[in-house]
């Protein structure tokens, strides 16, 4: 069902909207008083029954991330903000940190309270300019106004904010990598354990987070975490509140909606995003960034031993709302809720082959089965595309994808190996026709 | 001669020194302040200077510069141009564009023209696929591309009589 909220984007339509004078006209800065006048436990449990799942991607619980961090430490503590957004077709983060910047920043008062941190470094990757600008300046508003530095809302707790430049690398989107590259090093992935928490920026224990899992923390304080989370149709499954959907491709309206959890793709594609450009047909969509299986719109629900399908068991996968269990449970992944639309003027190969040369140029080379797969896999692309792979070459690029999942120290590898198998498998019979036709395909476009 | 910061720029350096608890972390936003103040690009000599004023090695520096792609071990054109060429762009005809910059400027991709005014690039995802296609021009983001804008915005960079 579409419900449509406005908590972060009521700014996005002002020219001012992202100035200090307009978020607080518009209430902003009152959850985190609230928040403020809790002890530590109380905001962690304010947060837990908001059930804001992770926002980047991985959709791990927020609340429950906080409270992995130590509770007394002799080492400062950290909030590290991922904004290093630039997983293929997701563009939600950009949106909060440059329209409504102050938003994130009284997220990272809570966030930081909450896990016991006085710094929160915000790592934006480089090519945003306008967005570290507005963060500075949202900074600095609020550093004159005394709601970041010594005593914020009078309590004696100091909070600085700071932004941290990256300087184009995806893998820095992975959370250890961030912390690499924030320390000043090649952004490469850590082991996983220790973890953040224990281990993370600066040998500290650290808690790295999404910029919209952050900013959506105001809204989810001043309303009560409970009743945030009961905006959502899938309250029932732990994924509480509302969320930026973006969608992008082969629709009419491309663009950011925000929404309470619970729409479906074919609501985001044919009423929210319009339909389908052209008036053609569906032939494919990648839920949430590049990284998530493609789907075909024949696709049927089929989860028979858990009673909280039942109302979407025997549907088409398109009615299914888009949520991080609800997905994953079916083999999906939500990840960023951020929708690729492919029509079927759109050739399903070249967008395969568009994605692999993506991975393989965004493997950071650490680990073998990731830095050379990405590779062959995109190599042996190249020949069917030139019409000169043979159908065991097809073959071979879902064993390498296999080879990759699981065998790497990041989740990249997974992420790379993901849409391979799933564009080889829902769309064999387009990379059998390059083959057997020598490079002819029926589209032969990405574009329209 | 020995790469060095203005007055002013080396009061931007204190200040991101501020903000880290040791000097390794500054490594990224001072090679970022020096990049700029040397042209676009990371010479041996910016490298040495780095490794120097945060007490790392040059072996450090260098590995983080070769890893980020926007550092440019070369110099690069007056402007930079980046087109973004991954999936939701290609799906909105960022080829097209690609094809026309080429055209414009006389040169490939990865390449400056002649006039050493603009160099051409593609990049991968910039976070702005709702408004595909998109491209980049320094530090400035244009959306919602049609060709006659790419030729408007070219023909800025390009200066009066274009190419």
């Amino acid at each position: 069902m579409i419900k449509l909220t406005n908590y972060l984007s009521h700014s996005y339509n002002k020219p001012d909207g992202h100035l200090l004078a307009a978020y607080e006209q518009a209430g902003g800065y009152r959850g985190v008083r609230k928040a403020l006048a809790m002890t530590r436990e109380q905001v962690i449990d304010e947060a837990k029954k908001a059930h804001i799942r992770g926002r980047g991607g991985a959709g791990f619980d927020c609340g429950t991330k906080w409270s992995f961090m130590p509770k007394q430490s002799n080492k400062p503590h950290y909030l590290v903000i991922n904004a290093d957004e630039g997983e293929p077709g997701t563009f939600k983060d950009r949106s909060i940190m440059e329209k409504n910047p102050h938003a994130l920043i009284e997220g990272c008062i809570i966030g930081a309270y909450a896990i016991g941190a006085h710094a929160a470094y915000i790592y934006v990757r480089d090519e945003l300019h306008l967005s570290k600008e507005r963060l500075w300046g949202a900074i600095h508003e609020a550093r004159a106004k005394g709601y970041l530095g010594k005593r914020p809302f009078g309590k004696d707790y100091e909070v600085e904010v700071y932004v941290h430049t990256g300087a184009g690398a995806y893998i820095c989107g992975e959370e250890t990598a961030l912390l690499n590259s924030l320390e000043g090093r090649r952004g490469e992935p850590r082991l996983k354990p220790p973890f953040p928490a224990q281990y993370g920026a600066f040998g500290c224990p650290s808690t790295v987070n999404n910029v919209e899992t952050i900013a959506i923390m105001p809204t989810a304080f001043e309303m009560g975490g409970d009743a945030f989370s009961q905006l959502s149709a899938l309250h029932s499954f732990n994924d509480g509140g509302s969320r930026l959907f973006g969608i992008s491709g082969h629709v009419k309206k491309p663009g950011l909606y925000e929404a309470c959890v619970g729409l479906t793709l074919r609501e985001l594609i044919y009423d929210l995003g319009g339909g389908i450009l052209g008036d053609r047909e569906l032939l494919g969509v990648i839920p949430g960034g590049s990284s998530c299986p493609v789907h075909r719109p024949d696709e049927i629900v089929n989860v028979p031993n858990d009673p909280r399908f039942e109302p979407y068991n025997g549907k088409s996968f398109l009615d299914l709302p888009l949520g991080v269990d609800t997905f994953r449970t079916v083999g999906s992944m939500l990840g960023t809720c951020c929708a690729i639309v492919l029509s079927d003027a759109a050739d399903p190969v070249l967008a395969l082959h568009n994605l692999m040369r993506f991975y393989r140029h965004e493997s950071c080379g650490q680990c073998t089965p990731c830095r050379e797969g990405c590779g062959w896999i995109e190599r042996i692309l190249n020949k069917v595309v030139e019409g000169k792979a043979t159908i065991e070459e097809l073959d071979r690029i879902s064993e390498i994808a296999s080879d990759i999942t699981g065998n790497t120290i990041c989740a990249f590898g997974d992420g790379a190996a993901q849409p391979a198998l799933a564009f080889v498998r829902r769309y064999r019979k387009h990379f059998e026709d390059y083959i057997l036709n020598s490079g002819r395909s029926q589209t032969g476009n990405l574009a329209l | 001669m020995a790469f060095a910061l203005s007055a002013e720029q080396e009061q931007k350096f204190n200040e991101i020194l501020k903000r880290y608890p040791n000097k390794m972390a500054a490594c990224i936003p001072v090679l970022h302040l020096c990049q700029e103040a040397n042209e676009n690009w990371v010479s041996d000599e910016v490298i040495e200077f780095v490794a120097k004023r945060l007490e790392l090695s040059a072996a450090h520096v260098k590995g983080v510069v070769t890893f980020y792609t926007l550092f440019n071990q070369k110099k690069p054109g007056k402007h930079q141009v980046w087109v973004c060429h991954t999936l939701s762009c290609a799906l909105r005809g960022a080829d097209k564009i690609i094809d026309h910059c080429e055209k414009r400027l006389g040169c490939h991709v990865g390449e400056t023209s002649k006039d050493g005014k603009v160099t051409l690039r593609t990049a991968e995802c910039l976070a702005a696929c709702g408004n595909a296609p998109m491209m980049q021009v320094n530090k400035t983001y244009y959306e919602n591309l049609t060709i006659e804008q790419v030729d408007r915005i070219l023909d800025q960079l390009l200066g009066e009589g274009g190419r």
